[in-house]
């Protein structure tokens, strides 16, 4: 069963901000002030895919609570962070992100921080 | 202002502001479900009751106002760079837990901490946005 929720998890974590960035990148850039926050919601009334995305970060919030109810936060929080690396490849093919070596590397020390934090 | 410069302050300020609002939504999240006497389950009027107390209302107003944070964070910036620089919050974490909460925070967490704001430095230095403009349809 921890492998089932581990799998919901990340795929729900890698559709939903896949779909966020796809789709905040075509709504243009925004800003962090009240009338910033009012014009997102209403993009995302606006953008069924933006509606499914914050579905996903539902599902994957509920997996992540039903694997902690039955395994140690030292499991979940490591096995969460595969979504990072999913992430990150298909940033580059979905996406069409440059990814250069820097990049590269600061990800890789990110992903082996999050395991050694969650450990 | 060159715009490159303008749209670094923008993407940094939601970057704070992301930051800010998941530190103070998951501190209060924490803080007022250990006020909360039941035991939560799949009954969802469960939550209704825990939504009640204070803290907790106040943490979820502050995870849903970080998500839309996220959100414009994303409009300015790659998802291969707001990944790795979000990550930060972990760091923000372990210090809250160590300073207000008195926490044992361990060798191997504390590398950990390193490696993420090492990585997150690192990442942080590379071109906010790189992906080619997306056509929008609307």
């Amino acid at each position: 069963m921890r492998w089932v929720l581990v799998s919901a998890m990340v795929c729900a974590t890698v559709f939903a901000d896949l779909l966020q960035s796809h789709e905040m990148k075509r709504a243009g850039e925004q800003s962090v002030t009240a009338r910033g926050f009012a014009r997102i919601l209403r993009i995302i009334v606006e953008r069924r895919l933006l509606l499914f995305s914050i579905a996903c970060n539902a599902v994957s919030f509920s997996a992540f609570m039903a694997l902690v109810q039955t395994e140690p936060l030292s499991f979940a929080v490591p096995a969460s962070s595969a979504s990072f690396v999913l992430e990150t490849i298909l940033a580059k093919f979905v996406l069409r992100e440059h990814i250069d070596a820097r990049r590269t590397a600061g990800a890789l020390a990110v992903l082996a921080g999050v395991v050694l934090v969650g450990g | 202002m060159s715009q490159s410069f303008s749209g670094g302050v923008k993407t940094y300020s939601a970057l704070f502001v992301f930051l800010a609002l998941r530190a103070v939504g998951n501190s209060a999240m924490a803080w007022g479900m250990k006020q909360v006497p039941t035991r939560m389950s799949v009954n969802p009027s469960l939550y209704v009751h825990a939504m009640l107390e204070p803290f907790v209302a106040v943490g979820v107003v502050a995870l849903i106002l970080a998500l839309l944070a996220r959100m414009a964070l994303l409009s300015l910036a790659d998802l291969s760079f707001v990944l790795p620089v979000t990550a930060v919050g972990y760091v923000i974490a372990v210090v809250l837990g160590k300073t207000f909460l008195h926490e044992t925070v361990t060798n191997q967490r504390w590398l950990g901490t390193l490696l993420i704001f090492a990585g997150a430095a690192l990442v942080g230095s590379t071109t906010r946005r790189t992906s080619p403009p997306v056509e929008d349809a609307k």
